[in-house]
């Protein structure tokens, strides 16, 4: 039996390239066998389900729940097998990663209990067809490509599913940094603060348009006095964040400008005469309400800001 | 359309040799990054630097094709985008791809700005074969 | 596929559909200027809400639409660019400056007829 490492995903790559022999032989063995392991179904599942608790994985599972899973993982890989089409097979892997992955399944676990699946179904075929060397050599010629495919798509299925849920995490996560406040009507204030890496310059970006949209604003003011660092890429994608307000129809003012991001705008082209600056937020503020047509009086309290998340 | 896995062996080729082509490759460009997961907004980039390929196309060579295919990186899924003609060539190839602020920049074939969105960026142009325009994006 | 242009009051409101042709930008904008003429028109809004793309090509030819429709003595205001539609345009370095952009439809109206103000308000 080839070794599947848990992790060599580049196999994907190799185990598709290998040519699935759909002769008629090779059919007519591949439903021999999976005649056999329907018949055998019960034993089968149970000897699999016993060497899951020897192996100690799935222990975040009861084992009610495990022999519950196990009997659709079962059927699944059967039907893999007989098919020969594994679209199927990588749904369900997707569907039930979806399940266990909360509950603190990690990957090694899901590839081993498949490899262990694997194995027990080839050692029943070798003890069913241990007499004739032939026969049990043509058997397993039809069954390796195929299991080691079922084993493959089922840790593909699993590790995508992972990946799937980790970005909407981190998403999350990077919303929840970032609100986009408003504080009077068609006025929203995005400050900013922190590093920003591109991923997240590109998600201050989608979140502040969805919120001029969502609020009908006509005027943004980006305050930058928190922000870290500042390069030539990050400049770049306030500019950026700058032209794409504009096309929804808001003004931006840019407040909390230092002389030095002051320098680095005008050294990557930007034209500040044709951004909105202003020194300090409050100022900006006032600015924008001055824009919008609104008096400003001053008051003794302190100005109130509520700070509405943008719905999308 | 291939049989088995249709993520994993998607290849469209568009001719272009029209303006109306320009469109098409767009909305072939755009059905593709959907259909292999990219989000409306990474779609909608990926679709308006097609058009941008394309119309170079139309413009400097009159006629090519967009070649449109799915890439996997082991877990990572991407597109790949071909944009290929047999055109006079651009002389100045670090000319047009150079990256300043200014968005009139690179020789007014916009080839800077599909650089910057864009994951991987190969251009090769000469007067005997003409360009051909290779980029990669992975879905986020 | 030709651009519907609907006359409202002194304005002209052009909505754009998906998938444009270059072709429909180009008689977008003799149909334009055509009306601006016909109608004494002041205002012109392109409604480019449906637009799934704006590339360079797009971007130019709304310029012009606007210039000239500038020198017919009326504006023209784009609005309903799509957030993502807005930030494939920012990377991609296309712009749609010295034109005005409005958020939607009523933001557009009333840019257009505080711009009629203060035209009027000139002596």
């Amino acid at each position: 039996m080839p070794n599947i490492t848990p992790g060599s995903f580049e196999l994907k790559s190799i185990i598709e390239k290998e040519p699935m022999r759909s002769t008629a032989s090779t059919t007519a063995l591949l439903r021999e066998l999976v005649e056999h392991l329907r018949q055998h179904r019960t034993e089968l599942r149970e000897e699999w389900a016993r060497r899951i608790t020897e192996a100690k994985v799935l222990t975040a599972m009861s084992d009610a729940e495990i022999f519950a899973e196990a009997t659709s993982v079962y059927d699944n890989y059967v039907a893999a097998l007989e098919t020969g089409t594994f679209e199927a097979l990588q749904t369900y892997s997707r569907n039930l990663s979806e399940r266990i992955i909360p509950r603190g399944v990690e990957t090694h676990e899901v590839i081993g209990i498949v490899l262990l699946l694997r194995d027990v179904l080839a050692r029943s075929l070798f003890a069913k067809y241990q007499s004739d060397f032939q026969l049990l050599n043509q058997i397993l010629d039809a069954y390796e490509p195929a299991a080691n495919r079922i084993a493959n798509t089922v840790a593909v299925g699993f590790v995508q599913e992972r990946e799937r849920i980790i970005r909407e995490q981190q998403e999350a996560i990077r919303e929840l940094s970032t609100p986009v406040l408003q504080v009077r009507e068609r006025l929203l204030i995005l400050p900013i603060i922190g590093v920003i890496d591109p991923q997240r310059a590109r998600q201050l970006t989608e979140q502040l348009l969805r919120g001029i949209r969502a609020n009908r604003a006509r005027v943004v003011v980006i305050d930058i006095t928190g922000v870290a660092a500042m390069d030539s890429h990050v400049a770049n994608h306030l500019v950026q964040t700058v032209e794409a307000s504009r096309l929804l129809g808001a003004t931006v003012i840019v407040t909390g400008l230092s002389p030095e991001i002051a320098q680095t705008l005008v050294k990557i082209g930007v034209d500040l005469g044709k951004m909105n600056t202003v020194g300090d937020l409050q100022g900006g503020i006032e600015e924008a309400e001055r824009l919008l047509g609104y008096k400003v009086v001053p008051s003794e309290a302190p100005a109130q800001i509520s700070g509405i998340r943008e719905e999308s | 359309m291939p049989e088995h896995n249709p993520d994993v062996d998607a290849e469209y080729r568009v001719p272009v040799a029209s303006v109306n082509d320009i469109v098409t490759a767009r909305l072939q460009g755009r059905a593709l990054a959907e259909r292999l997961g990219f989000s409306p907004g990474e779609a909608t980039l990926v679709a308006t630097a097609i058009s941008e390929l394309a119309r170079n196309i139309v413009q400097y060579a009159g006629n090519g094709d967009i070649e449109l295919r799915s890439a996997v990186n082991g877990t990572r899924h991407g597109i790949v985008v071909v944009a290929r003609d047999r055109g006079p060539g651009i002389a100045d190839l670090k000319l047009a791809v150079r990256s300043g602020y200014s968005t009139s920049g690179g020789l007014g074939l916009g080839l800077p700005g599909v650089r910057r969105i864009v994951d991987d960026f190969q251009i090769v142009s000469n007067r005997d074969d003409g360009t051909t325009v290779t980029v990669t994006k992975w879905r986020n | 596929m030709a651009v519907p242009i609907l006359k409202q009051a002194k304005y002209l409101i052009a909505t754009i559909q998906s998938a444009l042709t270059d072709e429909d930008l180009l008689a977008l904008q003799t149909a334009l200027v055509e009306k601006v003429g016909k109608f004494r028109s002041r205002g012109v809004i392109v409604d480019v809400t449906a637009l799934d793309v704006l590339d360079s090509f797009a971007s130019r030819t709304l310029r012009d639409i606007a210039h000239i429709i500038r020198l017919r003595g009326a504006e023209t205001v784009i609005v309903g660019v799509q957030p993502e539609v807005a930030f494939a345009m920012v990377q991609l370095g296309i712009t749609l400056e010295k034109v005005p952009t409005a958020l939607d439809l009523e933001e557009g109206l009333a840019y257009l007829d505080k711009n009629l103000q203060h035209a009027r308000a000139q002596p």
